[in-house]
C-alpha cells in the first residue's frame, strides 16, 4: 500500500489535484520525463501517470492529476493518510538534456504538471528555459510560483484573455521563435491536440520538439504494446521507448484515435461512479 | 494385477457449447474412485523412463503406487519434494511429449494419465489435508544467505522455492502488481484457475520467500544494487514479455491487439468480471493469428468474452500447429474456426481507424526448412479478405531488454535472450537466468526446470564461496 501524504487543489476551479506519495523504492531514483503506473484497488485499472516530483529524502512522490476517468475520478476522492493499493516505477525513459542550452518547455492545461518537472531539471542543470504555459481560463491556471521559480522566463496564456496574454501557446511560442529566441529545443507536454499542434507550428523553423506521449498502457514495461505509437514510420512502445519522442515524426492522426479507443466504456464508466458509488467503492 | 485398460480414464469435462460461455476450468478433475483406477494402470517399471521425461524429475511411479492405494496425501509429499507447483504442472505441462511421452503403456494403448493424476494429488491435498499443509509452512531453518530472483513465473516460484526450502533468505521482485508471471497474466482461468496459483505462492511465502510486487528490476533497481544490498546471488527468471508483431500494414489500428495485452486484460485484469473497472471492447468477428498455445488461449478467451466468430489464422498446415493437440482439441470443440494454410498480410480498417477485416493470401506447403516443418509458400493471386473487427496477434513473445539494458557484462544473444550455460550460469558472476528470459517463449515446465536447475547452482556457488 502506499500512503497519501499530501493532497492539494492546483487551481481555482479545483479541476486538477497534486498527491504526494509514499513510494521510496520510486523516490530513489525517479528522474524528470518518467512516469508511474497506479492501480486503486483490487478492481480498478492500472494508469500512468508523470512524476511531477519527488523527495529521495523523504521517499515521497509527486503526482498531479485531472479526474476525467473513473480511476482518477475514485483517486481524487481519497484524502491525506489514505491508501493507493498499487504505485509502480519509475517507468520510461528520463528526459534527455544533454548538450541543451536554451530551451523553450510549452505545457498545455494539465500537461503544465508534466512540463514542470521538466522545466525544473532543465533549469537546475543550467539550461536557458522559457516555460510557456497555456490554461483555457483563469480558473484553471496553476503553478504559477513553481514555475516562476524554476524557469528563466515564464509567459501564461489564456485562450479567453482572462489571465495574463490572451492567445494559445503556439501563438507564444511562433512570437518568441520569430524574435530570435534561438531555441536548441522545444518540449510540448499536454493533451495530444495540443502537442500536435506545437509540434506543425515549430516544423517550419526545423527546430528540435520532443513531445511526451500519454497512450493507453497496462503495465508499462514493453509487456503489452497497447501504448504502441507511429514514429518516423517505425512503430514504438511509448512506455519503454518512450515516453518522449521527435513531434515531428509521431503519426498524430493515429496517436489520437488509440487515444480515444475505449472512449464509449469510459463515459459508462464514469456514470457509474457518478451514480453508484459516490465516488469510493466500498469492497 | 495392474488395470490393464488400453486407454486414459477419461477426464471429465464441462460440455463444449456450455463452457465457451464462461471462464470455469474445463477439465474438471479425476474423482477419488478415477484417480485410483487409473493410477492402477501404472507398471512400476524399474527404469521409470517416465521420469526420465520430467525436467522436474518427480518421482512418478513411486508418487502413483500411493495414488493406487489412496494414500492421496503422501502422493502429494512424493510430487512435492522435487516439484514446488504440482497443481499448475498437472494442468498445463504437455505430458504427451514428456513423461507420458515415454510411458511403456503409450507403446500398445494410451500412456498412464500422469499429469492428471499429478493434478488430482495436488488438488485433493489443497481441498482436504490442512493438518498436513501446516506441517509443510514450517520455515525451514536459514543458513542466513540472501538469494534474489527477479521474476516471479514458473521458474522464478522453482527457484525460490528451492532455495528457500535450503535454507536460504530469498527475495522475489515481481513488477505487476500481482505474483505468478505468465500463470496469472496469460495462462486462462479456464485452463488454470487463478485460487489455485495464489495457494501455490502462499505455500512459498508461508515458508519464508518474501515477495515484493510492483518492484521493476531495470527501473526502480538494477541487479548491481541488488548485490550492494546483500544479495549473494541473482536468479533472473523474466520470461519473454515483449510482444512481437508482424509488420504488416495496419497493425496499429483500433481493434489490433498483441495476445500480451489481450490475455492481460482478461486473466490479469479480469476485463471478464463486471466488477472490474479494465476496459475491453465487444468483439463480434475475431481474427487471432499464430497457432500455438498463446494463440489457442486468445481465440477460446475470444469466445467466452461473446464474439460471433472466431478464427484462428496460421500459415501452415494442422500438422505443424505448434500448440498442444489437447488445446487444438478443445477449441475447435468450443466452435473456433481454424482457417490454416493463410497468411495475414494487412489488416484493413474503416474511415475512423476500426479494423473492419484482415487481408490473407493462401499458402501451401513446400519442402522442409531448417526447423524440420514443411515451408508455407504463398499461392499467387489468392488473396481473400476475412471480415472481422478484431484482431489478436500471437506470433510470438521474445525477453523483455529492461534487465539486458542496465546489467553490464550480461551476456545475450541476437535473439534478445541472456545466455546461460546448463547449470543456468551467466556471463555475471553471481548471475543465473532460466526460463523464457534465456530460451525465448516455451513452457511452463521448461522454465520450472530451469529454476530448479539455477537453485542448485546457486546452493554450490554460495556454499563454495
Amino acid at each position: 500500500m502506499y500512503k497519501i501524504i499530501k493532497k492539494r487543489i492546483l487551481n481555482a476551479a479545483g479541476t486538477t489535484l497534486e498527491m504526494v506519495v509514499e513510494a521510496p523504492l520510486i523516490a530513489k531514483k525517479c528522474l524528470a520525463g518518467q512516469f508511474i503506473i497506479f492501480r486503486l484497488d483490487e478492481y480498478g485499472e492500472r494508469i500512468p501517470l508523470t512524476i511531477a516530483d519527488y523527495d529521495r529524502e523523504n521517499g515521497t512522490v509527486t503526482i498531479m492529476f485531472q479526474p476525467v476517468g473513473r480511476s482518477t475520478m475514485m483517486l481524487a476522492e481519497l484524502n491525506e493518510g489514505d491508501s493507493i493499493l498499487d504505485f509502480v516505477g519509475p517507468l520510461g525513459k528520463p528526459t534527455h538534456m544533454e548538450g541543451l542550452k536554451r530551451v523553450a518547455v510549452v505545457g498545455g492545461g494539465v500537461g503544465c504538471a508534466i512540463a514542470y518537472p521538466v522545466a525544473k531539471a532543465m533549469h537546475a542543470k543550467g539550461i536557458e528555459v522559457d516555460m510557456i504555459a497555456g490554461f483555457r481560463n483563469k480558473d484553471i491556471v496553476m503553478l504559477e510560483d513553481e514555475m516562476r521559480a524554476n524557469s528563466t522566463n515564464l509567459f501564461i496564456t489564456t485562450d479567453d484573455g482572462s489571465y495574463s496574454e490572451k492567445g494559445f501557446v503556439t501563438d507564444k511560442l511562433k512570437q518568441l521563435i520569430e524574435a530570435g529566441r534561438n531555441y536548441d529545443e522545444i518540449v510540448a507536454i499536454g493533451p495530444g491536440v495540443m502537442m500536435k499542434y506545437v509540434s506543425l507550428a515549430t516544423k517550419p523553423y526545423g527546430i528540435k520538439t520532443v513531445v511526451s506521449l500519454n497512450p493507453i498502457m497496462i503495465d508499462g514495461t514493453g509487456m503489452c504494446g497497447g501504448c504502441r505509437v507511429s514514429v518516423g514510420g517505425e512503430t514504438k512502445f511509448a512506455c519503454v521507448d518512450g515516453p518522449e519522442f521527435d513531434g515531428h515524426a509521431v503519426d498524430w492522426d493515429e496517436l489520437l484515435r488509440r487515444g480515444a479507443f475505449y472512449k464509449d466504456e469510459e463515459t459508462e464508466q464514469k456514470e457509474h461512479v457518478c451514480r453508484l458509488t459516490g465516488g469510493v467503492r466500498h469492497a | 494385477m495392474p488395470n490393464m485398460s488400453l486407454i486414459k480414464n477419461p477426464m471429465p469435462e464441462q460440455e463444449p457449447l456450455v463452457r465457451n460461455k464462461n471462464f470455469l476450468e474445463v477439465a474438471k478433475g479425476y474423482t477419488a474412485d478415477m484417480a485410483i483406477d487409473e493410477a492402477q494402470r501404472c507398471l512400476s517399471c524399474k527404469n521409470k523412463p517416465c521420469v526420465s521425461g520430467c525436467p522436474v524429475n518427480v518421482q512418478i511411479p513411486e508418487f502413483i503406487e500411493k495414488v493406487a492405494e489412496g494414500k492421496f496425501a503422501e502422493a502429494y509429499e512424493i510430487i512435492t519434494s522435487t516439484n514446488s507447483l504440482p497443481a499448475v504442472c498437472g494442468r498445463v505441462c504437455p505430458q504427451e511429449s514428456q513423461c507420458e511421452g515415454k510411458c511403456v503403456r503409450g507403446i500398445k494403448g494410451e500412456p498412464v494419465a500422469i499429469g492428471r493424476l499429478e493434478r488430482f494429488a495436488a488438488d485433493f491435498s489443497r481441498e482436504n489435508v490442512t493438518e498436513k499443509k501446516a506441517e509443510a509452512k514450517i520455515k525451514p531453518e536459514t543458513n542466513g544467505h540472501k538469494v534474489a530472483v527477479i521474476g516471479s513465473g514458473p521458474a522464478g516460484l522453482t527457484c525460490a522455492g528451492d532455495l528457500a526450502r535450503l535454507g536460504y533468505k530469498v527475495t522475489i521482485f515481481e513488477a505487476f502488481h500481482k505474483a505468478g508471471g505468465v500463470l496469472v497474466y496469460g495462462i486462462p482461468e479456464f485452463r488454470l484457475p487463478k485460487h489455485i496459483v495464489s495457494a501455490e505462492i502462499e505455500n512459498l511465502t508461508a515458508i519464508g520467500v518474501e515477495l515484493i510486487t510492483n518492484a521493476v528490476v531495470g527501473r526502480a533497481m538494477s541487479v548491481d544494487e541488488l548485490f550492494e544490498e546483500g544479495f549473494e546471488a541473482v536468479f533472473i527468471g523474466s520470461g519473454a514479455g515483449l510482444p512481437q508483431f508482424m509488420n504488416i500494414p495496419g497493425e496499429n489500428l483500433l481493434g489490433v491487439y498483441s495476445a500480451n495485452e489481450y490475455l492481460t486484460r482478461i486473466n490479469l485484469m479480469k476485463a471478464y468480471l463486471p466488477e472490474y473497472d479494465t476496459p475491453i471492447k465487444k468483439a463480434r468477428h475475431v481474427a487471432v493469428v499464430g497457432g500455438g498455445n498463446v494463440a489457442m488461449d486468445a481465440a477460446r478467451c475470444a469466445k467466452r468474452m461473446g464474439a460471433d466468430e472466431v478464427y484462428i489464422i496460421y500459415r501452415r498446415s494442422m500438422e505443424e500447429l505448434p500448440a498442444r493437440k489437447e488445446e487444438v482439441h478443445h477449441a475447435m470443440e468450443e466452435e473456433i474456426i481454424f482457417k490454416l494454410l493463410n497468411n495475414p498480410i494487412s489488416v484493413l480498417g474503416d474511415e475512423n481507424g476500426y479494423v473492419n477485416g484482415i487481408e490473407c493470401l493462401r499458402m501451401e506447403l513446400g519442402e522442409p526448412d531448417e526447423s524440420g516443418r514443411r515451408r508455407p509458400v504463398e499461392v499467387k493471386d489468392s488473396n481473400f479478405v476475412l471480415d472481422v473487427d478484431t484482431v489478436i496477434i500471437a506470433i510470438g513473445t521474445s525477453p523483455n531488454p529492461l534487465i539486458k539494458s542496465t546489467t553490464e557484462g550480461l551476456e545475450t544473444n541476437k535473439k534478445g535472450c541472456i545466455v546461460a550455460d546448463e547449470s543456468a550460469a551467466t556471463s555475471r558472476k553471481g548471475v543465473f537466468a532460466g526460463g523464457d528470459a534465456v530460451t525465448g517463449a516455451a513452457t511452463v515446465i521448461l522454465a520450472m526446470g530451469a529454476g530448479k536447475m539455477a537453485a542448485e547452482s546457486i546452493d554450490k556457488y554460495i556454499m563454495c564461496k
